[in-house]
């Protein structure tokens, strides 16, 4: 896919050089109406690039989501979530099922087919969609400052050989080898899964990052830390790292939206953890259930709603990232 | 002279050790990774053939037998020495649960349903994500485009598969109930009607085209979003270049400059975003495929899971490998070709 | 601000500008880039517009040429071209009058080339924009003659027509920017510092190239740039910027021997010369913030000879002799008389 946009550092943009004129005196001269320098400004103060929509709003609704998961739970019962716990097969509120039956504020997002109440598998389904994803980047980034910086700054046959193993980690599609690996497993977990998922997510941060320790590397100021006797990993930590940041926040970002999609993906074919209520699992007992047929909307309506509210959401965070980063890109559209 | 060519020797070799390497490691791997699961294939075999036909006589011999026929009766090494010596014959066994298929036979008919697949949908996504792109970056292109755009990208944000389901909910299944007609309008599953010979004949043709519609659009609506972006940036990336701001001091037609200027410089890099694309053009869209029930290496593998048939994962899994990383060689082979500046030094 | 005079019936002015006022938006107010100035050109004559860098020089071009683009806009002024004004026209005669009539040598001709495209087909392509209609239409030969010769003005090669802009050094880029420009033989060209990204050397080069042109087409141009010694070769009157106008217009000669405006004689004092040893010049003071420059005149915080007077009353422009005028308050009186 093409290459991430280059980031470079934040500028500080907005601290204009405000250097007045000592003698701000303003004489009246009727010979020179020098008129109006109209302040047709229209951009303001509170136009700094933090300020993105598009970072917002993406934050927003991921928050959204992990308040629903962490609030939720005090509200509704999240015993509902198990087998059993409810009449069958209603549809949300306001809506009639092929039977007749018509939901009811108790259910308020409808019941599937073994009993389960729908909201609750949102307010337990989806922080635990997106606790996987967090879990699997955090691992994969991890490992990919590791393996990036010693990579990088170290070079020679370790370079090498780390370049290597990425290379066929990321030649070889995760997806099958996951499918692979986890149909052998009878029960998986739920941190188990992640740490799968970390093994494909690894290699992209640690190239990325290991690209920017290289040409930072022989930056000025690393060659002045060099020289004043900082040690490596002040060097590392002390210089390098914070102008990392911009990359390291959009690769986690993209790390957990992709990781998030292989969960998902795995759970839908049913190899996902069994015992946890999961969005993808959610998807798969539809599946099975030819939920499709029966006309009965709602039971992949809803996870497949939430999941593209997910996605949606990284999306953005990862647009806003790009924009603050890369300022031609803001005021773009004309 | 001299020097050039040995360069590039030495990178070729270097990109073959890879590729080499790769496939050696996955082919290990593969190997290694079921045997390690609990188990034994065979019995799940004779378990399941039980649940469907009752007790089977003989299980003893059977089991026996076949173990004697898989070869699982001999020790590791040597069954990993014949494993590695039958793929470099591309002897990829026997499937377990639709024996006497081999596993190559049942490959070579879902292979090109895959590729053909991906090819039709990255080269569609392609032209229509770039293009989006480069509007959503002209100037002179009309506001209510500008405004009526950025919202469908939001399909970027779904994974394929729940695009795939989604439209395949709309289309295949209500859509014909809505507008009030008998049939549906877009098939449910498979490449081609049932009934159907493969073959050059129109019907078929038009078959497979119906059939394609919906795996495709599903793949595009979440993938152009991607590419869009991706020309945007570079379309703004450009404009501000200097070369923008002497052709329009040349008073250049606004559509050549969109063309010949812009556009031509902006997709540069996009290209090799497509290369890199085609590279997964093997694996294609696994996902998408089961959804749909479409008879390529995605819905293979997946069937092959649920019965447990590790010949046919592994061989398929193998293929697949195999194929992106040929992709991939060729790929870094052949860039230096679109791109002169650069050199086989290094990377 | 109140300019000299009535001037010379125009019909013998190529080009008239005025009060031309090209602003940059930005978070804390307007930029004052381009704040007012007038000139006029005459046919055949080449003008040099010089100051430091951000003066506005560059934006004034843009200006002419209604190249101005978001975040800057034309504020207010006339730029007459043989009696038309510009920026009143829309922007479909405006494309037509681009480069059939006003060139433009850019700044950095580094990257002033598609590096997609031959050298032979950047220049086509202006021919077969302009000159698609008629009789006019030349055939595939003729441009191919007609580009050939172009470059043979510049003194390239002919195997550059086939090349790629990667392929040419910055001094050769230059001239094919230049040939570019004479395409077909527009009445005003303007050149953007040409010659300022390249080494001294290639400099010379591409400044004779410059000059020869000029020679051989009697072409009208406005130079830029900010090399006071490499203009007075170059160009008949320098116009002197700072801050977004024009302190003084005069003859070559008037300037070096005569400079009236206190940057003028500060920017001359500053050209180190061959012959003689003198200390380095720093002007002292600050500039100006550009979004709120200061009542009066511009140059207050920099001038030697600043009054009360030039604190709170802006200057008006002073013709000081027959083709200089200074906006300085030090000439009040010495306004020559003029005759119609």
């Amino acid at each position: 896919m093409t290459e991430p946009t280059q980031t470079s550092p934040i500028r500080d943009e907005d601290k204009l050089d405000t250097t007045t004129s000592p003698e701000s005196a303003q004489v009246y001269d009727p010979d020179n109406q020098d008129s109006s320098q109209e302040q047709t400004s229209s951009l303001n103060r509170w136009d700094t690039p933090w300020f993105n929509w598009k970072l917002i709003s993406g934050i927003a609704i991921v928050g959204m989501i992990v308040l629903i998961g962490i609030f939720g739970r005090f509200l509704w019962d999240t015993e509902l979530v198990y087998v059993g716990k409810c009449p069958l097969n209603l549809p949300p509120v306001g809506f009639e099922n092929s039977r007749g039956q018509t939901g009811t504020w108790a259910h308020p997002f409808g019941t599937e087919n073994s009993g389960r109440d729908m909201l609750a598998l949102t307010i337990i389904g989806a922080p635990n969609s997106l606790l996987v994803g967090f879990v699997a980047a955090t691992i994969g980034i991890g490992i990919g400052i590791l393996l990036g910086f010693i990579s990088g700054f170290i070079g020679g046959l370790t370079d090498d050989l780390i370049r290597l193993l990425a290379g066929i980690t990321i030649t070889v599609p995760s997806l099958l080898v996951l499918i692979i690996i986890q149909s052998l497993v009878e029960q998986i977990g739920l941190f188990t899964m992640a740490t799968l998922l970390a093994a494909f997510a690894w290699p992209g941060p640690t190239l990325v990052i290991r690209g920017q320790v290289m040409s930072m590397r022989e930056s000025g100021y690393v060659q002045m830390a060099r020289l004043s006797g900082a040690s490596p990993l002040r060097i590392m930590f002390g210089e390098i790292m914070p102008n990392l940041l911009p990359f390291l926040a959009a690769s986690f970002i993209g790390s957990v939206s992709g990781s998030i999609l292989a969960a998902v993906g795995l759970e839908t074919l049913g190899l996902g953890p069994q015992r946890v209520p999961t969005l993808g699992g959610t998807l798969y007992f539809a599946l099975e259930a030819a939920a499709l047929l029966r006309n009965m909307w709602w039971w992949l309506g809803i996870p497949i709603f939430i999941l593209s509210l997910i996605f949606m959401g990284f999306l953005l965070i990862n647009l806003g990232l790009d924009e603050i980063a890369n300022p031609r890109l803001r005021k773009a559209t004309e | 002279m001299t020097g050039k060519l040995d360069d590039r020797i030495t990178f070729l070799g270097r990109r073959l050790g890879v590729f080499l390497l790769t496939v050696w490691t996955s082919a290990t791997l593969i190997f290694i990774i079921p045997r390690l699961a609990p188990g034994d294939p065979i019995a799940a075999m004779i378990a399941r053939m039980s649940q469907q036909s009752g007790y089977v006589e003989n299980a003893d011999k059977i089991i026996e037998g076949w173990r004697e026929r898989f070869g699982l009766n001999d020790p590791p090494t040597i069954q990993y020495v014949r494993y590695l010596g039958n793929l470099f014959h591309f002897d990829l066994g026997y499937s377990m649960a639709s024996f006497p298929a081999t596993v190559s036979v049942m490959i070579g008919r879902a292979l090109p349903w895959t590729v053909g697949l991906s090819l039709v949908s990255i080269l569609a996504t392609f032209l229509i994500g770039n293009f989006v792109g480069a509007l959503l970056a002209w100037q002179k292109t009309p506001r209510w485009i500008k405004l009526c755009i950025p919202p469908t990208m939001i399909f970027t944000s779904i994974p394929g598969m729940l695009a795939a389901v989604a439209l395949l909910y709309i289309f295949s299944f209500q859509l014909h109930r809505w507008l009030g007609l008998s049939a549906p309008l877009f098939p449910l599953r498979g490449a081609y009607g049932r009934g159907l010979e493969p073959g050059v004949s129109w019907s078929f043709i038009l078959s497979v085209i119906h059939h394609g519609i919906l795996p495709v659009t599903s793949i595009v609506l979440v993938r152009f979003g991607y590419w869009a972006l991706g020309m945007r940036g570079m379309m703004i990336t450009v404009e501000g270049e200097d070369y923008m701001h002497l052709a329009r001091a040349k008073g250049l037609r606004p559509f050549y400059i969109l063309y010949r200027y812009m556009i031509r410089n902006a997709i540069l890099p996009q290209i090799t975003g497509l290369a890199l694309s085609l590279g997964t053009m093997v694996g294609g869209q696994v996902l998408v495929e089961i959804i749909f029930s479409y008879p390529g290496m995605g819905t293979l593998i997946y069937t092959a899971v649920r019965n447990q048939d590790f010949p046919v994962i592994q061989g398929a899994t193998f293929i697949i490998i195999v194929g992106t990383a040929t992709a991939v060689l060729l790929i870094d082979l052949l860039y230096p070709l679109i791109d002169p500046r650069i050199s086989h030094q290094g990377n | 601000m109140n300019t000299e005079a009535s001037l010379p019936s125009s019909t013998t002015n190529l080009l008239e500008v005025k009060d031309l006022r090209v602003y940059y938006e930005t978070p804390g107010g307007d930029v004052l880039a381009v704040d007012s100035i007038d000139f006029e050109l005459k046919k055949g004559e080449t003008l040099g517009l010089v100051g430091e860098s951000g003066c506005g020089k560059s934006t004034a071009a843009m200006g002419i040429l209604q190249l101005v683009h978001p975040p800057g806009r034309i504020v207010s002024g006339e730029v007459r071209l043989q009696g038309e004004n510009l920026l009143t026209l829309p922007e479909g005669e405006m494309r037509q009058l681009r480069w059939t009539k006003l060139a433009l040598i850019p700044q950095g001709a580094m990257n002033s080339l598609n590096p997609t495209m031959r050298v032979y087909r950047q220049i086509q392509d202006v021919i077969l924009t302009h000159q698609t209609t008629g009789s006019d239409k030349p055939d595939a030969d003729q441009i191919k003659n007609r580009i050939l010769e172009l470059l043979r003005m510049v003194g390239l090669p002919e195997r550059i027509y086939q090349m790629y802009p990667h392929e040419l050094s910055g001094g050769m880029k230059q001239r094919v920017c230049i040939a570019m420009a004479i395409a077909l033989n527009p009445s005003l060209i303007i050149a953007d510092e040409s010659t300022s990204a390249l080494d001294v050397v290639v400099q010379r080069v591409v400044a004779q190239t410059i000059l020869r042109v000029k020679q051989m087409l009697g072409v009208s141009m406005i130079m830029i740039g900010h090399d006071m010694g490499l203009m007075a070769q170059m160009v008949d009157r320098i116009a002197v910027m700072y801050a977004g106008k024009i302190v003084e217009i005069a003859t070559v000669g008037d300037i070096f021997n005569n400079p009236g405006h206190p940057y003028t004689q500060l920017l001359i004092e500053s050209i180190p010369s061959l012959k003689e040893q003198k200390p380095l010049k720093v002007t002292a003071g600050l500039t100006h913030d550009p979004r709120h420059p200061p009542p009066g005149c511009i140059f207050q915080l920099r001038c030697p000879i600043v009054t009360d007077r030039c604190r709170s009353i802006a200057p008006k422009t002073h013709l000081i002799r027959a083709e200089q005028s200074v906006a300085c308050h030090a000439y009040e009186n010495t306004d020559v008389a003029r005759t119609i």
